[in-house]
């Protein structure tokens, strides 16, 4: 299973970020093999539409989770029309959430932060 | 002739000076003011215009025929917003971050994306008296694009040749600000004499200047801070026009939405002569 994590800085050491569509990169990792990568989030500085942009992102990376500690509306909606499960940040390093992950102990994310502009789903 | 009134820094008095300078020049002079500030249009307070005309502001935003629609993506590949994404097999659109740019619909391949008018908010119009037309653009509350809905005000009310437009403009130097002050034959730069109000009018300064606008000084509550303005005026050859005293008696008076030349009306020969002085500047060859 891939799974990206929001993290604060773009580094593997770096603990979990609590915003998805701004966090400055995300650890993508392959919780069969172990494999870890560190990919920047290019959506971090964006004027707008950060949130789409950075669902987008972590969709085009094979990403089947996301873990995060909140996930804005269009975010939300972008991960939710691929089919991504989302799960909230509840532990203060990227290794305590895998271990919890993988014991099946983090909380889905139903819904976003602050549902103001939801997507208009067309299909 | 347009006269734009603008600002770095907001709340330094910039609606003030707007409709003190209509006020004192109708009804010789015919007159047509713009509120552009439509993030907190404010100038109706001290004009009290009659309203007799109101249309929406909209935005046209993509819909997709889903009948039509093939997935190929192409609409959220030219999408400079983030305003259209396909994921699996389904095409999201957030009208929110759409712009109005229309690339969407020019690049798809299947015409099966057309564009509906979302509103914005509101452009109305009417008269103070009968020199003096008023117009000004609402933006609805939660909505962040302010430039479109100063566009369509200004094709709304285009400037007359016979006719002074005197512009209010909103603060700050980004986008609607450029879009407001675009065009204009002088920038009127309020500021107060404070090192916050200097950092913010050297940003609107060098704003005129990469326009290649003509610009002058208005100082507001003179009298405090400090005289790091005046100095940054007399560097770059900046006319000072006027100078406001801060008083407690004016600003009760403008808090209850009392124009400046009903509250003293020795300013209105005041704005009048200032009115000539950049009048002439205009003519003269830059």
């Amino acid at each position: 299973m891939n799974v990206a994590i929001s993290i604060t800085t773009i580094s593997p050491d770096a603990p979990p970020d609590m915003h998805f569509g701004r966090a400055p990169a995300f650890l993508l990792v392959d919780t069969d093999t172990g494999q870890r990568q560190v990919a920047a989030n290019p959506a971090t500085g964006a004027p707008g539409g950060a949130g789409v942009q950075a669902a987008e992102f972590v969709i085009q990376k094979g990403t089947e989770a996301v873990i995060s500690g909140s996930f804005g509306p269009k975010a939300y909606d972008v991960l939710a029309a691929a089919g991504i499960s989302m799960y909230r940040a509840s532990a203060e390093t990227v290794d305590d959430l895998l271990r919890r992950y993988q014991e099946g102990k983090l909380e889905r994310v139903e819904g976003a932060a602050s549902a103001t502009d939801k997507g208009r789903s067309q299909r | 002739m347009i006269v734009a009134v603008a600002s770095g820094k907001g709340g330094t008095g910039k609606t003030t000076v707007a409709t003190s300078l209509a006020l004192s020049l109708a009804p010789h002079t015919p007159i047509h003011f713009l509120d552009c500030d439509v993030e907190a249009p404010n100038a109706h307070l001290f004009l009290k215009p009659e309203i007799e005309q109101g249309i929406p502001a909209t935005l046209p935003t993509p819909v997709i025929d889903e009948g039509a629609c093939s997935l190929c993506g192409r609409c959220a590949e030219v999408c400079q917003y983030h305003a259209i994404t396909q994921v699996g097999g389904a095409v999201l659109v957030f009208p929110d971050l759409c712009h109005g740019c229309g690339s969407c619909v020019i690049n798809c391949p299947e015409g099966a994306i057309r564009e509906e008018p979302r509103p914005l908010g509101m452009l109305e119009s009417g008269h103070v008296q009968a020199a003096l037309e008023f117009a000004h653009g609402i933006l609805d509350t939660g909505q962040p694009l302010a430039v479109p809905v100063i566009r369509q005000l200004r094709w709304w009310k285009p400037p007359h040749p016979d006719v002074l437009t005197i512009i209010d403009s909103p603060p700050g130097t980004s986008c609607p600000v450029v879009d407001t002050i675009r065009g204009a034959d002088y920038v009127l730069l309020v500021t107060e004499p404070t090192p916050f109000g200097l950092h913010d009018l050297r940003l609107a300064y060098q704003l005129t200047q990469e326009m290649h606008l003509p610009a002058g000084v208005i100082i507001n509550r003179d009298g405090i801070g400090d005289a790091g303005v005046l100095e940054f005026c007399a560097d770059h050859d900046l006319p000072v026009l006027m100078r406001i005293p801060l008083d407690e008696g004016l600003a009760k008076g403008l808090a209850q939405g009392i124009p400046l030349v009903k509250l003293r009306p020795d300013y209105l020969s005041r704005f009048r002569q200032m009115f000539k002085m950049i009048a002439r500047r205009r003519k003269e060859p830059a």
